[in-house]
């Protein structure tokens, strides 16, 4: 299984209810806005109740993977992305990436989400690339191919949108909103 | 103030006396909506723990004065909980072991004495809506239905001084991990169970088949087997001392069988018509019904046994009193969801896995849903 990258990790194995949240709870404050936490557990129940809780405080549950009895759960920071705005100009919606997709037509898609986040469903075929990693891995893309950029939101794309287009690509478009309203097909870690 | 500990044995009593309870459960909603423990003293209030690390200030006003429950999955979340509030001056208790110990919590009542000697007895096991039952007669008991719990039946009977010289399960269960086989390898009793639910298992077992008499004692008391399918293609009702009807997961009080545990809704559908509307329509009406489960509490009798004559169950179960259309319609479309990991307790039940115990108490959380209304 391919590793997945965090900023810091917990280590809650062995440790019954409540215990598990409690030490999350207490990390995560450590944790800076979008950052991803990874926590290791033992306790069968510590996944709904992860989930559970990071959605009612308003973080993000990404998902667990189990590996020999323990389980991950990964969760991402609450960031501040829902109350920035969007100045990109260039965007379209999912059913204009879909037909796109459909089409054939050469063309790429950059997924600007934390590696986890990837990790844990993303469109196929599209590429990994981490806000933070953007600059150093420009290289990797062609800036003549047209580039749908995506994120969770449509905010963390917005900035990818404009490095991209600063850096000369000639046809970014930002896809709004991002995976967290996408219905289509996806691909994930387990499959 | 000092919390203090209510075990299952109490909360199980007082639900019987339909004593009034305040229940805080502080397992998350989803698990709280699913299944809980009910009654009719009973009233909720479902807060996640997770919501409460940082006190219990902001549910104090929804919280009575009196006595509060705390109730979790394991144990340990309700304890922190009923801390903060003792520390807010309120009287808490949690219920030790959670809703793990509710679940494998089980209740002996004795449902009556048989009419050749002997005595009936059902174990009720309110978490998860289970009967099970155990008749005695010149020394010797026939256990059915049993669930994993088997030191339960094994104490009781030695309690009574009997042997445990049979052991039937009525059909493959799919809600529950059966105690059957165990009960019969410590006992060395005989395990029955219907071959026709039995073709995948790994292991020996007594043919259980329609007409098959098995007798207690000194002979006086028999159980007569009866074929009944349409819950599973095996399911088969139990006559006891031509006075009581052993159901299984065909009839229950409120409710009747569903017949797609093992993916057969369609075609088990007439078989568990033909079961219900003819093979039970020629039983003497005068029999005492008991059922493999309940789904609600009111199913219960004033003493807490679910039991109830067949007459009685014709004239005032919905089941059995629908046209044909209307019937295949009911037990075949919009049913419940399924029990929890229910192909892994078939596969237990076969032989085919062998779970440690703390896997076997996890497949078995929530309720049985075995049945259609």
């Amino acid at each position: 299984m391919e590793k997945l990258t965090f900023d810091m990790k917990l280590d809650a194995k062995g440790l019954a209810c409540p215990m598990p949240i409690v030490r999350t709870k207490k990390v995560m404050k450590e944790l800076k806005a979008g950052q991803v936490l990874e926590v290791e557990a033992t306790d069968p129940g510590s996944t709904a109740d992860m989930k559970a809780w990071a959605e009612g405080i308003g973080h993000q549950y990404l998902g667990t993977l189990q590996e020999q009895g323990v389980l991950k759960h990964y969760l991402r920071k609450a960031s501040e992305e829902e109350s920035a705005e969007r100045s990109f100009a260039a965007v379209c919606d999912h059913s204009e990436l879909e037909q796109r997709l459909k089409s054939g037509e050469p063309m790429v898609i950059v997924d600007v989400r934390e590696p986890a986040e990837f990790a844990f469903g993303h469109i196929p075929g599209a590429v990994s690339m981490p806000l933070g990693e953007l600059e150093i891995r420009l290289s990797e893309l062609d800036p003549q191919q047209p580039t749908y950029v995506i994120c969770r939101s449509g905010l963390r794309s917005d900035l990818a949108a404009q490095a991209l287009s600063n850096a000369g690509f000639q046809q970014v478009i930002n896809v709004v909103p991002g995976m967290k309203d996408w219905n289509g097909v996806t691909e994930d870690i387990k499959a | 103030m000092s919390i203090r500990a209510i075990s299952v044995h109490e909360v199980a009593q007082k639900l019987i006396r339909k004593e009034p309870m305040f229940i805080l459960d502080v397992r998350n909603t989803d698990q709280f909506q699913d299944w809980k423990i009910e009654g009719a003293g009973i009233q909720h209030l479902n807060v996640p723990y997770f919501d409460l690390l940082d006190g219990v200030e902001e549910i104090l006003e929804q919280l009575p004065p009196e006595e509060i429950v705390v109730v979790c999955a394991k144990e340990g979340s309700s304890i922190m909980v009923a801390e903060l509030l003792s520390e807010q001056g309120r009287r808490a208790a949690y219920m030790e072991g959670g809703m793990k110990a509710w679940s494998e919590h089980l209740v002996p009542l004795k449902v009556g004495d048989l009419r050749h000697g002997g005595e009936l007895y059902q174990f009720v096991r309110l978490g998860k809506g289970c009967l099970s039952y155990m008749a005695v007669s010149g020394g010797e008991a026939v256990v059915v239905d049993a669930t994993r719990m088997i030191h339960v039946y094994t104490d009781f009977a030695r309690n009574l001084n009997v042997n445990i010289t049979h052991v039937v399960d009525t059909h493959l269960h799919a809600d529950h991990i059966s105690g059957g086989r165990a009960i019969a390898q410590e006992t060395g009793a005989e395990y029955w169970l219907p071959a026709e639910d039995a073709q995948d298992v790994a292991f020996a077992y007594e043919k259980l088949g329609h007409g098959t008499e098995i007798k207690l004692g000194s002979g006086e008391v028999s159980i007569k087997a009866l074929y009944s399918p349409g819950h599973t293609i095996g399911s088969t009702s139990l006559v006891i001392d031509d006075q009581y009807l052993f159901s299984g997961d065909i009839l229950f009080i409120d409710s009747i069988g569903r017949p797609d545990l093992a993916g057969e809704a369609g075609s088990w559908a007439m078989d568990l018509r033909e079961t219900l509307y003819k093979r039970y329509r020629d039983l003497a009406e005068q029999l005492i019904v008991l059922p493999s489960h309940f789904m609600i509490m009111d199913e219960l009798n004033e003493d807490g046994t679910v039991a109830k004559k067949l007459g009685e169950l014709f004239l005032e179960n919905h089941g059995l009193n629908l046209e044909k259309e209307a019937f295949v319609t009911m037990v075949s479309q919009n049913l419940p969801p399924q029990p929890n990991a229910y192909q892994d307790i078939r596969n237990t039940n076969m032989g085919k896995m062998s779970p440690d115990h703390e896997a076997q108490r996890e497949m078995e959380i929530g309720p049985n849903r075995c049945a259609v209304r």
